[in-house]
């Protein structure tokens, strides 16, 4: 092959590849919508008082370890999620702390647990299928059969979610299932059933979006109530006053949307959420990915160009005499 | 000092033993008082020998005691108060003069008791409030020999050397003020407009009465007492602060509904509405009456209410949750961004040894391979 055919051959897989990925665009993928029956947790910074009721009894239901991180090691102290930890209860601390919710001079607690993305990282990441969105509910589940333990899910969530057991000799990696083992007996996710204040709330991604509007139209002081355990569930409400909110609902669009939603006093940079775009990593990653193997077009011609390469430059043994030293 | 202890332990039992004889009580019983009072106070060991002295020598105070829109359950939680038998020593370490409920006289009889007191002891005298006071309709809900309940605290109120509020609602209006209020029940302080020692709750923990009028017997004035008018011996910190079921709260452990497993185990009962969290008093430490700590709400396996605190008690539904007041998160809460571990010199020499010989090996590696090239190249040559 000569230059000339070279360029030739070049310029035909171009274009192959050119038509390729314009006769199947259904590989560039939008971000994913919420699925019909989505189920998801509210929660609600203002009314959580730091009992940390919730992270008790996630540990219990899940059969998760006690970590302990303080010097007396009297109670479960987890710092962060972990290969032990499914939920966790941080805090945001300033100046003296001497009012909640405020962002001077002031502390409010916050939840780190699965967000239940509506068009997740993981399940995109997972090259086994042992993250898996259900297609109903959206409760993102984990496989520990079918993992490899490759920990891309690890590396892909954007909230840092899922955790590997390092310390296991059979590692598995851990997340938050919003308790799904528990829904053939009638129950539901242990930390908002066990909520005190309601401050974690348990339910519909619909019925939680309308409740969140429901407390946003409040105005802040105003006599109100709010229900506790499950949206739709048995009434557990008590009468509360109206808290002073910020004009941002964390989850509602960032990375797609997520099936926990939060509200809270205090902006959500303080309390460790980043901002996000709208659109989800693995809309884009799959998009670029699924282009450039669309058809195996792309990976073709490029094999055709290196073994073009290869050819030139390796002289064949004969010119040599045969002599096979 | 030991000195100083033994002359006091000395005056002590001498005091005692003349109370004793007096009161018809026993030296030990009358000791045991003494000692619970100085406890309840906070004050340090072997105050209560000074109690003792000043209960014994001091001339008894002349009290006079008036019931105004209230149930008598403050009074009643007095006289069940048992270190000792204390309607004895309310009847003898002070001079009660006026009680409605208690006092023999009636009709006229009674209120010239309290005019002739008042002009004997003028100045002298502790004014004890219990009930709260009607101002609607110039206060005609509440009359006392035909004199309106706003008068008769004035009028009483103008000569007393203290007025002590017993009660939640002589302290800040309690139960009787409750919306939409149609008898207008003020506190004390309201009709007085000064600031009076308060004793709030339904009914207050009787000890915390008694070791206030001892405190006054004792060091002749009130003892120290926050913006409220509540002393700060017993009002001064949260119940929540020292409840016995402040573990389960930190632990995370509560009572969901009434009979469930966790209120049977006695965890926390702060989701069935407890106040314990909003509510000064010191109900967790000291309990309630003398049956030990089993007798207050709480340990009872029922949420406070608290009755004690304006804005909480019958404001509040019971079942209501509390807001957490003056509470700022335990240390051992993570912060949201938590450092984990520490990178130590030790690890850091370590892997820059490992990078290092890592990076070693690959120059070495190329080299040599270069070196293999030639010597084949040689070899060819050859």
């Amino acid at each position: 092959m000569d230059r000339r055919t070279f360029f030739k051959s070049s310029l035909a897989g171009g274009a192959a590849l050119a038509v390729g990925a314009a006769s199947c665009p259904a590989q560039a993928r939008g971000t994913n919508t919420l699925p019909p029956e989505a189920l998801g947790l509210l929660f609600d910074s203002t009314l959580c008082v730091g009992c940390k009721a919730c992270v008790a009894a996630c540990k219990e239901v899940n059969g998760m370890p006690v970590e302990n991180f303080t010097k007396d090691a009297y109670w479960d102290t987890p710092l962060d999620l972990s290969g032990k930890t499914l939920n966790v209860i941080k805090v945001y601390r300033d100046g003296d702390m001497a009012a909640k919710d405020r962002e001077e001079n002031g502390f409010a607690f916050i939840k780190k647990s699965c967000m239940h993305c509506v068009d997740p990282s993981c399940v995109s990441a997972c090259p086994v299928s042992a993250m898996r969105k259900d297609a109903k509910t959206g409760i993102v589940t984990y496989d520990k059969d079918a993992c490899i333990g490759c920990r891309y899910c690890v590396a892909a969530c954007p909230f840092g979610v899922p955790r590997f057991t390092y310390d296991s000799a059979t590692p598995q990696i851990s997340k938050c299932q919003l308790c799904v083992h528990r829904h053939k007996d009638g129950k539901y996710a242990a930390c908002a059933e066990v909520c005190p204040t309601g401050a974690t709330l348990y339910g519909t991604v619909a019925d939680i979006r309308k409740e969140i509007a429901r407390r946003r139209a409040l105005k802040p002081g105003e006599q109100t109530s709010f229900p506790r355990g499950k949206l739709g569930g048995k009434d557990q409400s008590y009468p509360g006053v109206a808290a002073k909110y910020i004009d941002h609902v964390y989850g509602e669009t960032e990375f797609g949307g997520t099936q926990m939603m939060m509200l809270s006093g205090v902006s959500f940079q303080k309390l460790g959420y980043s901002n996000l775009p709208p659109n989800s990593d693995a809309a884009s990653s799959e998009t670029l990915q699924h282009t450039l193997y669309g058809g195996l077009i792309a990976p073709i011609v490029v094999l055709g160009a290196l073994t073009f390469i290869a050819k030139r430059n390796v002289k064949p043994d004969n010119e040599e005499g045969g002599n096979h030293g | 000092m030991e000195d100083m202890s033994e002359i006091r332990i000395e005056e002590a039992t001498r005091a005692a033993a003349t109370v004793a004889s007096r009161l018809g009580i026993n030296r030990r019983e009358f000791l045991q008082f003494c000692a619970a009072t100085a406890t309840t106070l906070g004050l340090p060991a072997g105050a209560e020998a000074a109690i003792a002295e000043a209960v014994e020598k001091a001339k008894r105070p002349s009290v006079i005691w008036l019931h105004f829109q209230e149930c008598t359950g403050c009074t009643e939680s007095l006289l069940r108060a048992e270190h000792p038998t204390l309607d004895k020593l309310i009847l003898d370490v002070i001079s009660l003069d006026y009680h409605e409920t208690l006092m023999a006289a009636a009709g006229h009889q009674a209120e010239a008791a309290r005019k002739a007191a008042m002009a004997a002891n003028k100045g002298k005298y502790i004014l004890v409030v219990e009930g709260a006071i009607p101002v609607a309709q110039n206060g005609i809900y509440c009359k006392v020999g035909g004199q309106t309940a706003v008068d008769m605290l004035k009028e009483c109120a103008a000569d007393a050397a203290a007025v002590i509020a017993i009660g939640s609602c002589s302290s800040w209006g309690g139960m009787p003020s409750t919306d939409p209020n149609p008898t207008g029940s003020s506190s004390a302080a309201d009709i007085l407009g000064k600031t009076v020692v308060t004793i709030p709750g339904c009914p207050p923990n009787p000890y915390n009465f008694l070791a206030t009028a001892v405190h006054f017997l004792t060091f002749g004035k009130l003892p120290e007492v926050d913006e409220l008018g509540r002393p700060k011996f017993a009002y001064g910190r949260i119940i929540h602060e020292h409840c016995e079921r402040r573990a389960h709260f930190d632990a995370g452990r509560f009572a969901h509904e009434f009979g469930d497993e966790g209120h049977r185990m006695g965890y926390c009962l702060y989701k069935l509405g407890c106040k314990g969290p909003e509510t000064h008093a010191n109900c967790s430490t000291i309990g309630f009456g003398d049956i030990g700590e089993a007798s207050w709400p709480v340990a009872c396996g029922h949420p406070c209410i608290g009755c004690t605190e304006k804005g909480v008690g019958f404001i509040k539904p019971i079942h209501a949750t509390a807001q957490l007041k003056g509470m700022s998160p335990p240390a051992s809460y993570p912060g949201v961004v938590e450092q984990q571990g520490k990178t130590s010199f030790a690890s850091a020499a370590a892997l820059a040894a490992i990078a290092g010989a890592a990076a070693g090996a690959a120059a070495m590696l190329a080299k040599n391979l270069g070196k293999q090239d030639e010597a084949q190249a040689q070899q060819k040559g050859e």
